[in-house]
């Protein structure tokens, strides 16, 4: 009896997940997206995984895919959970994905030193570890277009031209709100550097994760420390309560800079007017008028194969950064496939894709997405590119780009990559050496 | 039936006294140990054992070790996740400083730095009971994380401030670190689980579990037989923090492949104390059936849409799972408040009278 019990429960828990392998068997470009509509930061998630999740689709309905191999969307749950984002790891390396997405910090972090064992190209767009920028010692991660550290450089920059110059940095004060996560104290290494070299105080306020919208106290100590500057390096609820308190202690908006995952529109809509004036770095471009994104409401959102709750969600700043997130992931396959000149590109075809992945301007017109971001260039050494940053405000009701571009302090940025990619990799012993041949258009 | 204990005869007191009297019992934890140790290697894929096996059995483990305490001796501690984290940092300290000792030794070795811990915090458990010490153990669980995060020394420094597991091989064979395939994982988890569950049923069934109950029950009866409280309870958060701390490095070392400190927050210290609760307090084999509720549930919940080829989108699958265990948590409680070990055992029961109620 409790044998039979034990032999069916077993024959359940084993039978599923080959059930679903081989549902996924079918000839396609196999793309797993971990995406999170669930759990504390959703918020933040919602958008971009809709945004991510749509151009796919809109690639599917109206090419047929990439160079004509349809796309396997398949979107894992992971509730922004290094657990849940671990398993959601294991559940699809079995069915040969071409590129993960892994959509957080903590889960890129994991799956670092996996992807070089399992050939899985890991795309970490503006996230994940700054130091894995470095494409001779990280071949399998890519982070573009810029890593924390050139975005909290690009602050620095920022902040140092409206004060009239570096030199006038010295004696400020300058207060990191991040979370108490391993996303948020990204930057904490770069800004403590540029502290000592410009000579301004470094002040932390780090939120724990479980109180990230009772901030009051934190707020509090601010108001005492007075900081000329803030940087904001939040995400999910944390941001818009952190903008909201901001506004509640008078802090100047236009004094309070958060890091391109901190520019939602949901993120400053709470605070209404109050927010106006507060600035975030930007990677991509906010609206919806661009032929890809109309394509997208022609063939995804008005066939209702799309989870956005209302068309106006479309073109929000993370619904466009997830388009971003899904462009370099196509753009990347399709230089595959020229490159290999194969149509059913694998994992290993598209690492090799993405090191070649060369995005000009011309070529985000040709995409219809003119104007939507910078060139993308990456190469076999920088996996990166270091990007210029835009600046948009809010103006209480939607998002103004700012003129110009913002370049991130390279000459300051790249030496301690360097330095960050070397101790990572001797920390972490038997760490595998570079094998993998760079491609002539790399 | 085939459950029944017609003709086997006891002919001494150990017999009699024996853990699995029923030779039916046997043959079953023989049949289970065989599926574990040698079909389940057989068949399982990656998903199976780095998903479902791994996790479920790093989990009975941390389960024991609070049943350990809380179900055995009525310590109330919400500790658990901080104890687990005392263990996997202790792990990589002495890793990194002893780097050519054998891994598994230093897992094993990690859990007394936890059961050190453990002591100290257990200290006020002399004074105060029940839900006053819950709050103590909360305590050391805040603070063991503030910990975690503010002290780099633990973390090695590293930039991420979190814990990067190195490959550590063991017989030529890479045991930690990204190299190392599940199954070697798998089976020096289940190893060491069904090494430390055997230590810990003896411990119960002898006079330390005597001890402990004779705690649990009433603990001023007990010292007015002769136990020694503070020995006794102190001896309970060691052992159990001992076990605790085993599964958290086995946790970070032979799971995860590194970890940050959130993974020791206090979600983790309340989710193995459900384990115990769902499971059964003071059960050993209800450590395991509440692992499994809680942990493997979800997962096969998850999988069904997709194996029946449902087009539910995974965000709704996963808000459904969330409704469904919590459903399941209500029934199972309602239906037997000690526990599925109860439950397990009243199966037991009606089985060997069978056909007859009683």
């Amino acid at each position: 009896m409790r044998l039979k019990h034990l032999a069916l429960g077993l024959a359940v828990v084993t039978a599923a997940p080959a059930a679903a392998a081989t549902a996924q068997a079918a000839d396609g470009l196999y793309v797993p997206l971990f995406t999170y509509r669930t759990g504390p930061y959703a918020g933040s998630g919602i958008p971009v995984s809709n945004g991510l999740a749509d151009y796919l689709n809109m690639l599917n309905a109206r090419d047929g895919g990439i160079g004509g191999v349809p796309i396997i969307v398949d979107e894992c749950e992971t509730g922004y959970d290094t657990k849940k984002g671990v398993e959601c790891y294991d559940s699809v390396k079995g069915k040969n994905p071409v590129i993960i997405n892994p959509f957080s910090t903590g889960i890129t972090l994991q799956l670092i030193p996996k992807a070089a064992v399992d050939k899985v190209p890991i795309l970490s767009m503006a996230y994940g570890l700054s130091a894995s920028a470095d494409g001779n010692l990280f071949p399998w991660i890519f982070n573009p277009p810029d890593t924390y550290w050139d975005g909290a450089a690009a602050f620095i920059r920022h902040a140092a031209d409206v004060e009239g110059g570096f030199d006038k940095l010295k004696g400020k004060t300058i207060g990191l709100v991040h979370l108490d996560a391993p996303y948020g104290r990204e930057p904490i290494p770069l800004l403590q550097a540029l502290a000592k070299d410009y000579g301004f105080t470094l002040k932390l306020y780090p939120v724990p994760g479980a109180q990230m919208q009772n901030q009051t106290a934190l707020w509090l100590d601010v108001r005492r420390d007075r900081p000329d500057w803030i940087y904001l390096q939040g995400w999910g609820a944390m941001n818009p309560t952190a903008i909201k308190e901001a506004a509640k202690i008078g802090f100047p908006m236009n004094r309070l800079v958060g890091v391109w995952w901190s520019g939602s529109d949901d993120d400053a809509r709470p605070a209404g007017a109050a927010a106006k004036g507060y600035s975030s770095l930007d990677i991509n471009a906010v609206g919806s008028n661009f032929p890809a994104i109309q394509d997208i409401i022609k063939y995804v959102v008005d066939k209702g194969k799309s989870q956005v709750a209302s068309k106006d969600k479309v073109g929000e700043n993370f619904y466009d950064r997830g388009v971003m997130m899904a462009v370099l992931s196509a753009e990347a396959i399709r230089t595959a496939q020229k490159l290999t000149g194969k149509k059913q590109v694998t994992g290993e075809d598209v690492r090799r894709g993405l090191e070649s992945l060369n995005i000009t301007a011309a070529g985000w017109k040709a995409l219809g997405l003119e104007g939507f971001a910078g060139p993308i260039h990456l190469s076999c050494a920088d996996h990166n590119g270091h990007d210029a940053v835009a600046l948009v405000q809010w103006d209480g009701t939607k998002w103004e780009k700012q003129p110009g571009m913002i370049e991130p302090i390279k000459d300051k940025v790249l030496p301690l990559i360097q330095s960050a990619a070397e101790d990572y990799v001797k920390a972490n012993a038997g760490w595998p050496k570079r094998t993998e041949a760079c491609d002539k258009s790399s | 039936m085939l459950y029944r204990e017609v003709g086997q005869y006891k002919t001494s007191y150990a017999a009699d006294m024996a853990i699995f009297p029923i030779l039916q019992d046997r043959i079953g934890l023989a049949a289970i140990l065989l599926i574990a140790f040698v079909v389940i290697p057989l068949v399982g894929h990656d998903f199976l054992l780095n998903t479902v096996m791994i996790p479920f059995l790093i989990f009975t483990l941390a389960a024991i070790g609070l049943n350990l305490l809380t179900g055995y001796t009525g310590l109330l501690s919400l500790g658990t996740g901080g104890f687990m984290g005392v263990g996997a940092y202790a792990c990589l300290k002495l890793t990194t400083i002893f780097p050519h000792v054998n891994i598994v030794i230093w897992v094993l070795a990690s859990g007394l730095f936890s059961a050190a811990v453990g002591v100290l915090f257990g200290l006020p458990s002399l004074r105060i009971k029940g839900f006053y010490l819950a709050v103590a153990t909360l305590a050391a669980q805040f603070f063991l994380e503030w910990c975690f995060i503010r002290i780099p020394w633990l973390y090695n420094y590293s930039v991420s401030g979190a814990i990067e597991v190195p490959l550590r091989t063991l017989m030529g064979i890479p045991v930690t670190g990204p190299t190392a395939t599940s199954l070697t994982r798998y089976l020096i988890v289940l190893s060491i689980v069904v090494v430390m569950t055997w230590v810990a049923s003896n411990l119960v069934h002898g006079r330390i579990g005597r001890t402990w109950m004779a705690v649990r029950d009433m603990d001023l009866a007990a010292e007015l037989v002769g136990i020694r409280l503070l020995r006794a309870k102190l001896l309970a958060f060691a052992v159990s923090s001992f076990y605790c701390g085993v599964a958290g490095a086995m946790m970070v070392f032979l799971w995860y492949g590194g970890a940050e400190a959130e993974v020791f927050a206090i979600d983790q210290s309340f989710l193995v104390l459900f384990m115990v609760i769902i499971g059964g307090l003071g059960t050993l084999t209800g450590s395991f059936f509440g692992a499994a509720l809680i942990y493997i549930l979800p997962i096969v919940l998850r999988e069904i849409p997709a194996a029946l080829g449902l087009p539910v989108h995974p965000s709704t699958v996963e808000q459904l799972t969330f409704v469904i265990v919590g459903v399941l948590i209500i029934v199972f409680l309602a239906l037997e408040p000690n526990g599925l070990a109860r439950l397990w055992q009243i199966g037991k029961q009606k089985l060997r009278v069978w056909p007859f109620p009683y």
